[in-house]
């Protein structure tokens, strides 16, 4: 089994027309035993940007804590809030970084741009390759099955409202195939003037 | 830079600290993850007024595509640029910390920089990286002594050549330059040329796929062609899955507000 499968979970982020959505399911386990039920992957990082973590637990809140501290000390020196792309470069440069020894992670950034509000969404390998397409990043156990729902559900300029559909029902159709993921799940849409955090009734097996 | 209230500031460099954990985790039966290859067809050629290079846009990890459209010809220079195979994350990285070396360089003597000046860089590098940084290149540039293809592999070692292959699918693609390079080809003939190397790495090799990504580089200009030719469209969709509004039974637990940053300017005190 590989170790980024330890913990089990997952993360899918879309863009929409105007803004982006990111999902998180509530999984933490220790491989086949679940442990907790409300552990979020997603984290609310800037005003308008999240960032997702899947992977070994105990990485998720290390890497999660050592990029706090950087993006602080960048708008300490810069006086301004980082955007979604210097940051995904920040985070890329921090996980090559750590190319020999890497955290079991894999990271998914969803946010708008805080001066031109154009939808962002970023995925990376464990060393850091950064991947930026226009429609979905996904990454977890189920990421197989995820691509595949993501790939026949997503369409592009979707509104808010779809685009809502279209993720929450991506993840529920997806890690229902998948003993590692699921026990609920939460949906971020962000949006330029408002975010709006649903959660999901779901299968709790 | 160190700050007396940070002193936890990143150093420069690669940084081992988990090592240790890691071989162990492995060795406790735990099987290493997969990383980001670009299974790759990437090549380049030299023809009458300078190169041409090529790649396709497939990233892979394991059987899984995980970028069906990635950028694999890398800017080095204004007059050089490297394609890279191999472990996604190094070709990037290792790209990207040549080309602020090469521009470094260029301010310093203030001269365009050689192409064989970046293949040395590259080269050594590699080669102090003992082959741990799994990048094969292709490198291409025109400078004052004329059109340059370098092939570069993992390990450090490189060759200079009139015509030059990279990645899985490089069998496929040297197949077409054995029967049809020869010296002194038409832009036209030359661009037609990579596109048929590439195109028979993406129809015939697995780890490559998608697109046809070129890059023409003359004595005195470039021209970077993003998808010079979309080889695989997706089919139209006739129908589509549209769920009704209120389809994904939910609580919406709140509206998060934005609250963003008010910058203060200090007044001017007389």
């Amino acid at each position: 089994m590989s170790i980024l499968a330890y913990n089990g979970g997952c993360v899918v982020a879309m863009r929409g027309k105007d803004c982006v959505a990111i999902a998180t399911d509530h999984r933490f386990g220790v491989q086949a035993q679940t442990i907790s039920t409300d552990f979020k992957k997603v984290f609310h990082i800037a005003p308008r940007m999240f960032l997702g973590l899947t992977g070994l637990q105990t990485d998720i809140l290390t890497v999660r804590d050592r990029l706090m501290f950087r993006k602080n000390i960048y708008e300490t020196k810069e006086n301004r809030e980082m955007a979604p792309k210097p940051f995904s470069a920040m985070l890329s440069s921090f996980l090559y970084e750590h190319r020999f020894g890497p955290y079991f992670i894999e990271p998914v950034v969803a946010g708008l741009d805080p001066k031109t509000m154009k939808p962002f969404i970023c995925n990376m390998d464990l060393i850091g390759c950064p991947n930026e397409p226009d429609d979905f990043v996904v990454a977890g156990t189920c990421a197989e099955q995820l691509y595949g729902m993501c790939e026949t559900l997503w369409r592009p300029d979707l509104e808010p409202d779809q685009l809502f559909e279209v993720i929450s029902q991506s993840m529920v159709n997806a890690f229902d195939r998948d003993a590692m993921s699921g026990w609920g799940a939460t949906v971020y849409i962000i949006e330029k003037d408002k975010i709006t955090e649903r959660s999901l009734k779901t299968r709790m097996d | 830079m160190t700050l007396d209230t940070a002193p936890d500031l990143p150093r420069a460099g690669f940084n081992f600290d988990n090592c240790r954990r890691n071989a162990a985790l492995i060795q406790g039966g735990f099987k290493p993850p997969t990383m980001t290859k670009t299974g790759t067809t990437i090549v380049g050629i030299i023809y009458k007024d300078g190169v041409i290079l090529g790649a396709d846009t497939r990233a892979t990890e394991g059987p899984i595509v995980s970028d069906k459209n990635c950028a694999k010809i890398h800017y080095l220079a204004k007059n050089i640029y490297c394609c890279g195979a191999g472990t996604a994350a190094d070709t990037e990285m290792t790209t990207d910390l040549i080309s602020s070396q090469l521009e470094l360089h260029r301010l310093n003597t203030e001269r365009q920089v050689p192409v064989v000046c970046a293949n040395n860089i590259l080269k050594q590098m590699l080669f102090r990286y003992q082959g741990h940084i799994s990048a094969a290149l292709v490198l291409g540039g025109v400078d004052k002594y004329g059109p340059h293809i370098y092939s570069i592999h993992p390990h450090g070692s490189s060759d200079k050549l009139p015509y030059a292959t990279m990645g899985s699918g490089s069998l496929a693609a040297m197949t077409v330059f054995e029967s049809r390079w020869k010296p002194n080809l038409s832009e036209e003939e030359g661009k037609k040329l990579v596109r048929d190397a590439i195109a028979s790495g993406i129809f015939n090799d697995l780890g490559s796929g998608s697109n046809v990504d070129l890059c023409v580089i003359r004595k005195d200009s470039t021209e970077y062609l993003r998808n010079y030719e979309l080889a695989n469209k997706k089919g139209e969709r006739q129908l589509d899955y549209r769920f009704k509004k209120g389809t994904t039974l939910h609580t919406t637990l709140k509206d998060l507000e934005i609250t963003e940053r008010v910058q203060v300017v200090p007044m001017e005190v007389s």
